[in-house]
């Protein structure tokens, strides 16, 4: 689960790591209140939505007054928010940041991840914050640490005394550091995250007070661990459905695992293995996949119904392709699915069914039976012989 | 021979009374699996539908049926208790089926096998799973068949080794449980046997790993090939094909999902996901292809693939 980069400040905040003030604002009226009651001679307005890369698309800009922090927020909320990730139609922005300006002397990365090759958590930091730390990874790697951390003892205080002095920390920064790892770490932990990361942290100039400069949390994004939300009500409720595909939220709601793509071939499969693989045959004979469903193990027949529904309400589907290997899953209950989806919503695309496995003898059955009913369905014998159906039926 | 499990194999099924669990239970005895009994706390000394005797706590079980393999579909929030209870009460062999477990959880269940492993050189705990289908090695069903399936995969669809009309058998090794079935669908069809068949789970953190079931498979007389399914997220599979490349003579063919997935969707499993451009199904099949193996292209070859690194 994915959260607002508000949110994971506000969390970074309530495990005490320094963040700049900054207030979340819904209209343009709003923000030039948040620039004035927030009194810094420099703010930033920046558009909150999950997807990253909001600066190369114009959703994250420096403002100097009141005016211009309403102007600025008008012009983001008005249109789609378009950036790398987010695909040419965009996404609408319906929060903003604003957050007080801050100076800045050097700039950091600092994340928490899940390190599947040691099954652990682990810290990572690197002395060229700003940037995304793939891009790093690539250009410099050296300039990456990576701390493996125990699960259950978690960041010890000379592991991050180790990454602070590694990252070539100062004085006073170096507590002020590895105070914001521990915490960190700690966060990771706590919520059962799968993704913590603060990008850039900075350290702001010396001032009279701060002789070494202060150590600041500027950006942060945090990802949640879907298995563990059951033991956190309070992430739970971070959650902004506006940032979800409708029809992925409804499948959810009947148990299908359902990812829209941008493809032509609708694809009906139990197991996520099979479902990717299914995806992949598509693309191997010349068409691409409408999405990803997984209808599960257990799934009902009305729940393989819906599933029909929401592949076929997807405007671009030209064709779907059922593929089955009944192990759990009833052959019989996919029948019955698509006897009662052609009943209820109709079949007018090309559909080809693959059916194996348990009780595929009675369902072979109850689709001959239902054949009149089914008059653009073709049965594929095996999983070429369904591609080379599906793929055909839709070129014609 | 076979690896982790075979007609000696006492099962103990974790979760005996929830509805998966009575309903597996029942499938594995129907198999032929030499179940000895089940675990549900509160409810020791009752029976299972089937006669099994159920106990409060897998050291009970254990005491009294000398199980040493487990089945565990216990819900996700007591699942990695399960596993380390398992573990606890002397069984070596822990097949994890529940979906759904925090990662956090098993990145601690798998700190404590390696601690308790550390002081067992010969006999080490292994967990399969969790989110996977289970482990078989196929036998003719019914009791005195000398196969073993502990999991929810269809037991019929597979051929056991010495029956394999092409009188040769693989063994299999995945992260996928449909995808599965229809790699040993294909090999069946082949007349391809299979000596043990592993689903090693879809989720990020788990027990066995692909090198582990090779180094056994590599080393069992009875195993010709391997075939191995893997997907997109982690490295495991390039990991496993430098494993490969500098141990194992034996005929190697592979299949990887998730060619057409997009990078930062987790499809379906909670490990397939490709994150920070690590985990594409491109780098995994490049290593494989560079380790030897023969990767298909197309799930519909897996069987194709795997005979024709058999020469059959």
């Amino acid at each position: 689960m994915k959260i607002h980069e508000y949110q994971a400040r506000d969390l970074l905040a309530q495990f005490g790591v320094p963040v700049p003030a900054g207030t979340v604002v819904d209209t343009p009226e709003k923000a030039a209140v948040a620039f004035v009651e927030l009194g810094a001679p420099v703010a930033v307005v920046k558009a909150q939505v999950h997807a990253g890369g909001r600066g190369k698309g114009g959703g994250v800009k420096l403002v100097r007054s009141a005016e211009e922090a309403g102007e600025v927020a008008k012009t983001i909320l008005s249109k789609p928010l378009v950036t790398p990730q987010t695909g040419p139609e965009g996404v609408p922005v319906h929060k903003l940041l604003v957050a007080a300006g801050v100076d800045i002397a050097k700039e950091y990365y600092l994340g928490m991840a899940v390190d599947r090759a040691n099954n652990c958590p682990v810290l990572i930091a690197s002395s060229e914050g700003g940037v995304e730390i793939e891009q790093v990874a690539k250009d410099n790697p050296d300039a990456i640490v990576r701390e493996p951390i125990s699960p259950t003892v978690g960041l010890q205080g000379y592991q991050a005394r180790k990454v602070a002095f590694r990252l070539g920390f100062k004085g006073k920064q170096i507590s002020q550091a590895a105070k914001i790892m521990t915490q960190l770490c700690k966060l990771f932990i706590d919520t059962d995250a799968s993704l913590a990361e603060i990008n850039p942290l900075v350290v702001t100039p010396p001032d009279a007070e701060n002789p070494d400069g202060r150590v600041l949390a500027i950006d942060a994004k945090i990802n949640f661990d879907d298995n563990a939300l059951y033991r956190h009500a309070d992430i739970q409720a971070l959650a902004d459905p506006a940032e979800e595909d409708a029809s992925e939220i409804k499948a959810r709601e009947h148990g299908l695992s359902y990812i829209k793509l941008d493809g032509s071939i609708g694809c009906l499969v139990n197991g996520a293995g099979l479902a990717m693989a299914t995806m992949d045959l598509v693309k191997l004979h010349g068409a691409e996949p409408a999405n990803f469903l997984d209808v599960g193990g257990s799934a009902t027949e009305e729940a393989v119904t819906e599933a029909f529904r929401i592949i076929l309400g997807d405007a671009k589907v030209k064709g779907v392709l059922v593929n089955i290997f009944g192990g759990i899953m009833k052959c019989d209950i996919i029948a019955r699915a698509i006897v009662n989806a052609a009943k209820q919503i109709g079949f007018k695309v090309p559909l080809v069914v693959r059916l194996e496995g348990t009780n595929v003898e009675a369902a072979r059955e109850i689709l001959k039976e239902a054949q009149g009913g089914l008059t653009t369905m073709q049965v594929g014998t095996d999983l070429t012989d369904a591609a080379k159906k599906i793929t055909a039926a839709v070129a014609a | 021979m076979s690896i982790l499990v075979d007609g000696n194999t006492k099962v103990i099924c974790q979760g005996i009374t929830g509805s998966a669990g009575a309903f597996h239970t029942k499938g594995c005895l129907e198999y032929g699996t030499n179940m000895v009994g089940g675990v549900t706390p509160n409810k020791g000394g009752q029976k299972d539908a089937n006669g099994l005797p159920i106990f409060d706590t897998c050291d009970a079980a254990v005491r009294a049926t000398a199980a040493n393999a487990t089945m565990i579909f216990v819900p996700p929030p007591f699942a990695a208790d399960a596993v380390l209870e398992a573990a606890d009460a002397g069984i070596t062999l822990i097949v994890c089926i529940t979906e759904g477990i925090p990662v956090i959880d098993m990145m601690r269940v798998k700190q404590d096998l390696a601690l308790r492993n550390a002081k067992r050189k010969d006999n080490p705990i292994r967990l399969v799973g969790p989110n996977c289908p289970g482990v078989i090695t196929p036998g003719t069903p019914g009791p005195k068949g000398q196969g073993c399936k502990i999991g929810i995969m269809p037991g019929y669809i597979h051929m056991p080794a010495p029956e394999a009309p092409a009188k040769k058998a693989i063994g299999i090794i995945s992260r996928s449980g449909t995808l599965t079935y229809e790699a040993v669908w294909q090999c069946s069809q082949r007349g391809i046997g299979q000596t043990t068949c592993v689903g090693i789970g879809g989720d990020p953190v788990r027990g066995m790993n692909f090198i582990d079931c090779v180094e056994l498979f590599n080393a069992d007389p009875q195993t010709d090939g391997i075939l191995l399914i893997g997907e997109i997220g982690g490295t495991d599979e390039e990991e496993a094909a430098d494993y490969i490349r500098d141990n194992v003579k034996k005929p190697v063919a592979a299949f990887i999902a998730g060619r057409t997935a997009p990078p930062g969707r987790r499809m379906g499993h909670a490990g397939a996901i490709i994150s920070g451009g690590e985990g594409t199904a491109e780098s995994k099949i490049d290593a494989l292809r560079k380790a030897g193996c023969q990767v298909a292209d197309s799930p519909a070859d897996l069987g194709a693939a795997m005979a024709k690194g058999l020469g059959v």
